[in-house]
């Protein structure tokens, strides 16, 4: 290493120009991340991330909306017919059990925004339709036929009382924000 | 006086050249129709846009509980704010009716053939950076358009594999539109102009190496151009004349023609309004989105239509110079395409029915496979063309050309 020549070696130079360059650009990368993380969902946002609901006030057979996160949930409280009626189906495209989707099976909870590009169905006797592309969703929340390709998500939600649920948190009990 | 401040500037910076070099010795070939005149005409609506832009900026607030009533407010309260903002709704429209004319004279003609391929790609730059800015500003008027229209395109970003839902919501910084998406809009909305503006300015760079390309698609001789002052100055701004009567007309007498009328009712995110429909000049592209029956195949379809008219200088493999002008096969397919684009907008704007929705796949399948026929069509059409017998002189240079061609080679 003592030799004068290595100090003058070329390749050592190219050495050290492509590590200072790589440093260079971990650092302009790294110095990126503020900017990129700052966009994401600030503290207050996160912090709406859960939505108590009373359900003793939705009558049978109704369809109550609240907003969790900014986004729409369905809350359907079930009629015996309906929930036979899901029960015996599997739905269409996606096909699912309908116990799988619900807690209980009168209170049907799901997010309200078409998995296809993010309307809101419009509910009727036997399920959704979605005004923007014709998506049809039955009362289970499963899609049938149009566009949107899969079923409507079921968010995390826990009943912390016979008719009280927190949305947002899991069954388990522990908070999901 | 004047003539000493000028001379002392000379000595410090290259004013009296840069005139000299790019207007008053500025070569332009003499034909260039009035096709020609749509390149200045979106530099004059760029300018429109930013002025308008910047003095609505002045009273608009980006805050999801004040945007729709600032609007209100600009269009009651503040002195000449129906104008400003009139407008720069009305002057977002002929940006496009603009920009899509400039882009089917460049097809027409063949402008984006060698050496101008940097051109038509710095235009393809502009195109995008004009799309990204358009649907940002559509959100700001906080309207059952503007979220709806907000909601379902950053939607599409969920086609993204694997990390589709993470890159929506840090899109939003939400789980649904809301204010952190209005007002980094709002941001990137006043930041993007000047994108535009920096793009505009290579785009130009660009051309005054490569000049104007003219009807005959010759490169003309010296003997055949004139200086770009004071002839095509003249010509442009006779554009800009007849260009301001259809654009005053529309601003002073129609100026909600280009508003869609669900957008006076404020945004509601429990609500979808019973028919979404873009903005016109994303409708062909929309249709296409509609025309694929799955959601990552729809947006990818959805780029790739936009992107495809990149690939056009490679794409067109015949050298008949002029374009569609002296290509009768070309010219078909030209019209063609313009015409199924108008089918598209029109499948683009109904609700969707079972019909409609054939009409919309097979428009799409049309729009692409002009472009993937191209390659084969124009080759043949050559070859006919050259069987059917050349003009001499045309003859002549496409001899010396490919014989360069085979020089350079060499």
């Amino acid at each position: 290493m003592s030799d004068a020549n290595t100090i003058n070696d070329p390749e050592r130079r190219d050495f050290l120009g492509t590590v200072t360059a790589a440093v260079g650009a971990a650092g302009a990368a790294a110095a990126c991340w503020p900017l990129i993380s700052s966009m994401n969902p600030s503290t207050d946002v996160l912090s709406k991330s859960t939505t108590t609901v009373d359900l003793s006030t939705v009558p049978l057979g109704e369809l109550h909306t609240v907003a969790w996160q900014g986004k729409p949930v369905f809350i359907l409280h079930r009629t015996p017919k309906e929930i036979a009626d899901m029960e015996a189906s599997q739905g269409g495209k996606e096909p699912e059990a309908d116990q799988m989707r619900v807690q209980k099976p009168e209170w049907l909870v799901v997010v309200g925004i078409c998995t296809h590009l993010g309307c809101v169905p419009n509910h009727n006797a036997d399920g959704w339709l979605c005004p923007c592309h014709g998506s049809v969703y039955d009362n289970s929340g499963r899609i049938l036929h149009g566009p949107a390709p899969r079923n409507l998500e079921v968010p995390p939600y826990r009943f912390t009382a016979a008719d009280k649920i927190v949305i947002g948190e899991k069954a388990g009990g522990s908070s999901n924000g | 006086m004047a003539n000493r401040v000028v001379a002392w500037i000379d000595q410090r910076f290259p004013l009296t050249s840069f005139i000299k070099h790019e207007l008053t010795d500025y070569p332009t070939p003499r034909n260039l129709s009035y096709w020609w005149n749509f390149g200045f005409l979106a530099g004059i609506v760029l300018v429109i846009q930013m002025v308008s832009g910047i003095f609505l900026a002045m009273h608009y607030k980006p805050d999801t509980t004040l945007a729709f009533d600032s609007v209100q407010h600009i269009m009651r309260d503040v002195n000449y704010g129906w104008l400003l903002r009139y407008l720069h709704s009305t002057g977002a429209s002929a940006f496009f009716a603009v920009i899509f004319i400039h882009m089917a004279r460049t097809l027409y003609y063949g402008s984006y053939r060698a050496p101008r391929e940097l051109m038509w790609w710095t235009g393809q730059v502009l195109l995008l950076l004009i799309m990204a800015t358009a649907f940002m500003g559509y959100l700001l008027p906080w309207g059952q358009m503007s979220y709806w229209g907000a909601q379902v395109i950053t939607n599409l970003f969920r086609a993204t594999p694997f990390i589709g839902d993470q890159i929506v919501v840090w899109m939003r910084g939400d789980f649904s539109v809301g204010d952190a998406t209005l007002t980094r809009f709002f941001a990137l909305h006043f930041l993007f102009p000047f994108l535009i503006f920096g793009m505009v300015v290579i785009h130009l760079v660009g051309l005054h190496t490569v000049k104007s390309s003219n009807p005959s698609g010759i490169n003309l001789a010296d003997k055949d151009n004139i200086p770009f002052h004071p002839y095509f100055t003249i010509k442009d701004f006779y554009g800009l004349g007849v260009f301001m009567m259809v654009f005053g007309g529309l601003v002073f007498f129609f100026p909600n023609f280009f508003i869609e009328s669900a957008n006076n009712i404020p945004a509601n995110p429990l609500q979808t309004p019973p028919h979404i429909v873009p903005e016109w000049y994303f409708l062909p592209f929309y249709a296409i989105l509609r025309a694929i029956p799955d959601l990552l195949g729809g947006v990818v379809a959805m780029a790739l239509s936009i992107l495809i008219f990149s690939a056009m200088p490679y794409l067109d493999r015949s050298r008949i110079p002029g374009g569609a002008r002296y290509r009768p096969v070309y010219r078909a397919m030209f019209y063609l395409f313009v015409a199924n684009v108008a089918v598209l907008g029109y499948v683009g704007i109904q609700p969707p029915t079972p019909t409609l929705a054939i009409v919309g796949q097979v428009s799409t399948f049309i729009y692409f496979s002009m472009f993937l026929l191209l390659p084969f069509v124009s080759r043949k059409e050559e070859r006919w063309l050259r069987a059917r017998g050349l003009p001499k002189a045309v003859h002549d240079l496409l001899d010396s050309e490919a014989a360069k061609a085979k020089g350079d080679r060499k």
